[in-house]
């Protein structure tokens, strides 16, 4: 079973719709136990870093979710569920993140903020990432200290991170599940691997 | 950089999608989540389902519209019409809606505006603006274009963004279904007044409007009905045509 982790925030269904389009079951909880015995976990979240890191410590999340991908499950962050694999955001100061990854969440600093709409991918590793538009809604993207977990970048008034990758992490600041077919087939291969 | 996007409109009418001229002289063209799923195959870059049923009542069969496209299509989609208050907000999102229009309750009541963006986040918060010249000005017509108002439409423009809006929906009551073109100039103003993307409707017509509106007009993106509906363009017909005139879209 594929756990998307109900955080209480953002709009979940929209991904368990397009598991359930590629034939994958999967569930939406907010459940520890479920989420240690699920093979493989999506991490999806939508407004402010302080805010989720608070929920996901409350509803007692962070030490099964921390514990799922140290012993190597699948992950698949989505948005903030990317970002709170760092250390800490600029949005929410002195709120810890899961600090998987060591970086930090940065703010744009130019144009529209946030940036809505579809944004081109340019993979920078060889991978599961290839090139095409993806939809996002984002303010912030996170900057990883080892830049060579970076598999994609977008161009936003400059480069920045889209797309990361570490063993069994894969996590986008991006949104695979409303990006059409690239992003039905960017999820199908992360299913795969 | 963003793609400028092209955003097909969906008005529908007790579950069944109509286009009308003027707002009026509704015509039957289609059922809901055929031509949604359609478009999303076709390059559509969002989807606008504006619920234009006369009544409350009939308006309760929107919430499953919404939840069989979200189903089916994984782009974006906006959903509008008859939208009062915040419950009816959370009922849409919770359909599967990625956004929600607000266009007479939100000039009726402000509030509604920064209430909505506090509860479910700007982003979500789209609000559908209609309006029509008068002299050198654009007034705000409520009610589905039928209704004038005195407020000046660049002026309620500025201030939607002020309390919240996460996006602005701007039709020419002028141009609507009229085929001739976007209305540029309003456009453009209102563009230029806000920070926040624009969506230019009423018009569209030819592939010259179209590109106009996202050149000359500076929108951020396109909405069309009767074009697509009736098949004289296809989507990526708009698209090949935008990308010769150096608009980059996502093709």
């Amino acid at each position: 079973m594929i756990c998307i982790v109900d955080c209480g925030t953002g709009n979940l269904s929209s991904i368990k719709n397009a598991l359930d389009f590629l034939g994958a079951s999967s569930k939406i909880t907010s459940n520890p136990g479920e989420i240690q015995e699920a093979r493989m976990i999506i991490l999806p979240g939508v407004g402010a870093f302080g805010y989720f890191m608070g929920r996901l410590r409350e509803k007692k999340l962070e030490i099964p979710i921390k514990k799922a991908i140290s012993e190597g499950k699948p992950f698949l962050g989505i948005c903030l569920g990317l970002q709170v694999l760092f250390e800490e955001s600029q949005e929410s100061k002195g709120v810890r993140g899961l600090g998987i990854l060591k970086g930090r969440v940065m703010r744009f600093t130019q144009g529209k903020v946030p940036q809505i709409g579809w944004n081109k991918i340019i993979p920078t590793n060889p991978g599961i990432f290839e090139e095409g538009f993806a939809y996002y809604v984002n303010s912030y993207y996170a900057e990883p200290a080892d830049r060579t977990l970076i598999a994609a970048v977008s161009n936003y008034y400059g480069d920045f991170p889209c797309a990361i990758r570490q063993g069994n992490i894969t996590a986008v600041q991006f949104h695979p599940e409303k990006s059409g077919k690239y992003g039905l087939e960017l999820m199908k291969r992360v299913l795969e691997c | 950089m963003l793609a400028k996007r092209i955003i097909p409109c969906l008005d529908i009418k007790d579950g069944i999608v109509v286009k009308g001229k003027g707002f009026e002289n509704l015509r039957q063209v289609g059922d809901p989540v055929k031509l949604a799923e359609k478009y999303c195959k076709e390059g559509a870059d969002e989807l606008v389902l504006l619920d234009i049923s006369a009544s409350a009542e009939n308006r309760q069969a929107m919430p499953e519209v919404v939840r069989k496209v979200a189903r089916q299509i994984f782009i974006p989609f906006t959903v509008g019409g008859g939208v009062k208050n915040s419950e009816n907000i959370n009922e849409l999102l919770r359909a599967g809606a990625d956004k929600v229009a607000i266009n007479t309750a939100a000039v009726q009541n402000p509030g509604l505006i920064s209430e909505a963006a506090g509860i479910f986040g700007s982003q979500c918060i789209v609000i559908a603006i209609d309006a029509k010249k008068e002299g050198d000005l654009w007034k705000v017509f409520v009610k589905g274009g039928k209704i004038p108002t005195q407020i000046d439409a660049l002026e309620w423009a500025k201030n939607a963004e002020r309390l919240g809006a996460g996006e602005i929906l701007l039709t020419s009551i002028d141009n609507d279904g009229k085929g001739r073109g976007y209305d540029i100039e309003l456009t453009k103003q209102v563009s230029e007044s806000v920070k926040i993307p624009v969506i230019a409707s009423g018009g569209a017509g030819t592939l010259k409007g179209i590109a106009d509106v996202l050149i000359d007009g500076k929108a951020d993106a396109a909405l069309a009905a009767s074009i697509f509906h009736y098949g004289k363009y296809s989507i990526a017909d708009v698209k090949k045509y935008l990308q010769k005139k150096g608009v980059m879209v996502r093709i």
